[in-house]
């Protein structure tokens, strides 16, 4: 146990240590500078204080992962089926890709006025922002891990005379299963890091809100960093909610060894 | 007694830059029923090709392969491939693999079934590990009852004990001829190690360097279990050595 703390503060210390210098770095430039916009560490933790207080916060928070949840979870519905098909059907394959090929190095923002234009402004176009940003990423994972099934399974697999059933069932999707965790951990990072573009569309609520309406009511600049340092911290734990599917017993296989 | 694999006639190129590149040439030989023939040959001389033509994961370029007199074209669970590098899927666990090729069939116990095979290859107790839990021995161990468990007539080995230290490759050899003496297959053996084909078959083909042809035939008539420091044994490894053009003496 005591081992175990020892090395846990090894792995933690330094970037703690650098974390540290960057807040004093930062906390003495304001200082120095005496600047009357930019705020001080202390006063951003006092309007994150703030935040919770009046309770605003939570409603930021929520109505974020609502959006994020519900975007990512159509994409996912979407890109994996499509991922499996175009990754198993060369026709599809061949169809599909080049299209995706143009449509994916499209950044999200540049989709803002086709969803005012389609969605108007509500919960919907940040819901297809996010949708559009994160289903690339997986369709493209899922197709590539079809396509790298390594052939002396498929080839045991048909040796043995199963059903396309089975096949399916045992062999490509448990194959293609931790590739699919990959694109789903960059589908969810994309999509959280378009939320506040996407809740740059007047809404009333969110995190990407909260941030652009500090500085336009007020340039209340200590909210808007409050902000960026919750949306970093709750991109962190998602992330890390992702990892935990990667040590799921169907997966373990691929990260072993 | 009528032949259960004919070979007739094998021809295959693959083609590169430099033109069409002859893999296989003309090969012919039959195997008997329950009858063990291994292929030796030098590395790259053709022999993963030749098997994957018979064993019907490859179509060839000319000639035909016949089993039990039939043209055989496709795979099936008549004769089931093992190859080096293996192919028990590491997402299931020991007992899912040896079910897997059971999937389909009415058999009313495929557990019961898939522990018997697993108990017989000496993986008791170990029905719920998953391959990356197991030793590459024991992974062996696996992917021999998986193809045992739907009885196969056919054993296609691709140089099946190859990746394994020499002491767990004997094992294994030990391990094989005494299945094959509960349970009688047809084996095909490819191997590049003349000792272990001289230990397993009851005659061994030499092959040629790429492309493969039939260079020389040797029956092993030697009762198991085959002693290999008898002189016999010696004397039959060196003549396959030198027909492989190495001399050893």
């Amino acid at each position: 146990m005591v081992m175990k703390q020892s090395a846990l503060t090894k792995k933690v210390l330094p970037s703690l240590l650098v974390a540290t210098f960057l807040v004093t770095l930062w906390w003495l430039l304001v200082v120095t500078t005496r600047s009357v916009i930019f705020p001080t560490p202390w006063q951003v933790l006092m309007a994150m204080a703030e935040l919770v207080r009046d309770g605003t916060l939570w409603g930021h928070i929520g109505a974020s992962l609502m959006r994020v949840g519900t975007g990512f979870a159509l994409a996912v519905a979407f890109a994996i089926p499509l991922g499996l098909w175009m990754g198993w059907v060369q026709g599809a394959y061949a169809t599909l890709n080049p299209i995706f090929q143009i449509l994916r190095p499209i950044s999200p923002i540049a989709w803002i006025p086709i969803a005012i234009l389609w969605f108007g402004v509500g919960n919907e176009s940040p819901i297809f922002l996010i949708f559009i940003s994160s289903v690339f990423p997986m369709i493209v994972q899922t197709v590539a891990g079809v396509h790298t099934i390594e052939r002396r399974y498929l080839r045991a697999a048909e040796n043995f005379g199963v059903s396309r059933y089975t096949l399916f069932r045992q062999v490509v999707i448990p194959a293609v299963l931790p590739q699919i965790i990959v694109g789903m951990r960059i589908g969810l990072g994309v999509a959280w890091l378009v939320v506040v573009a996407a809740e740059m569309i007047a809404l009333h609520s969110g995190l990407g809100y909260l941030i652009i309406d500090s500085r336009n009511a007020g340039n209340r600049y200590d909210l808007v960093i409050a902000g960026m340092v919750i949306i970093g911290l709750i991109g962190l734990s998602l992330d890390g909610a992702m990892r935990l599917l990667e040590g799921h017993r169907l997966v373990r296989w691929r990260y072993a060894r | 007694m009528p032949a259960k694999i004919v070979v007739d006639n094998i021809s295959k190129s693959f083609s590169s830059e430099q033109g069409a590149l002859p893999v296989v040439s003309g090969v012919s030989f039959d195997v008997a029923d329950g009858e063990v023939v291994a292929l030796v040959g030098p590395s790259g001389c053709g022999k993963t090709t030749l098997m994957n033509i018979i064993a019907g994961f490859e179509r060839p370029d000319a000639g035909s392969i016949r089993i039990d007199g039939a043209a055989h074209h496709k795979p099936s669970k008549q004769g089931i491939l093992i190859s080096q590098h293996g192919s028990v899927f590491p997402w299931l666990n020991v007992q899912q693999n040896l079910m897997f090729g059971l999937n389909g069939h009415a058999h009313d116990d495929k557990e019961g079934l898939a522990d018997h095979y697993a108990a017989m290859v000496g993986l008791q107790g170990f029905e719920t590990n998953y391959p990356h839990e197991l030793s590459g021995g024991m992974l062996k161990r696996a992917e021999l009852a998986r193809a045992l468990v739907v009885k196969p007539e056919i054993l296609y080995m691709d140089e099946p004990f190859s990746a394994l230290d020499a002491l767990m490759n004997l094992r294994m050899r030990n391990e094989l001829l005494r299945v094959l003496s509960e349970e009688r297959h047809t084996v095909l053996l490819i191997t590049h190690d003349v000792e272990e084909a001289i230990h397993l078959a009851d005659r061994v083909l030499v092959l040629s360097p790429a492309p493969a042809q039939i260079k020389a035939s040797f029956d092993v008539s030697l009762a198991h279990p085959r002693k290999l420091s008898s002189r016999y044994v010696q004397d039959l490894r060196v003549a396959i050595l030198r027909e492989l053009g190495v001399y050893s003496d």
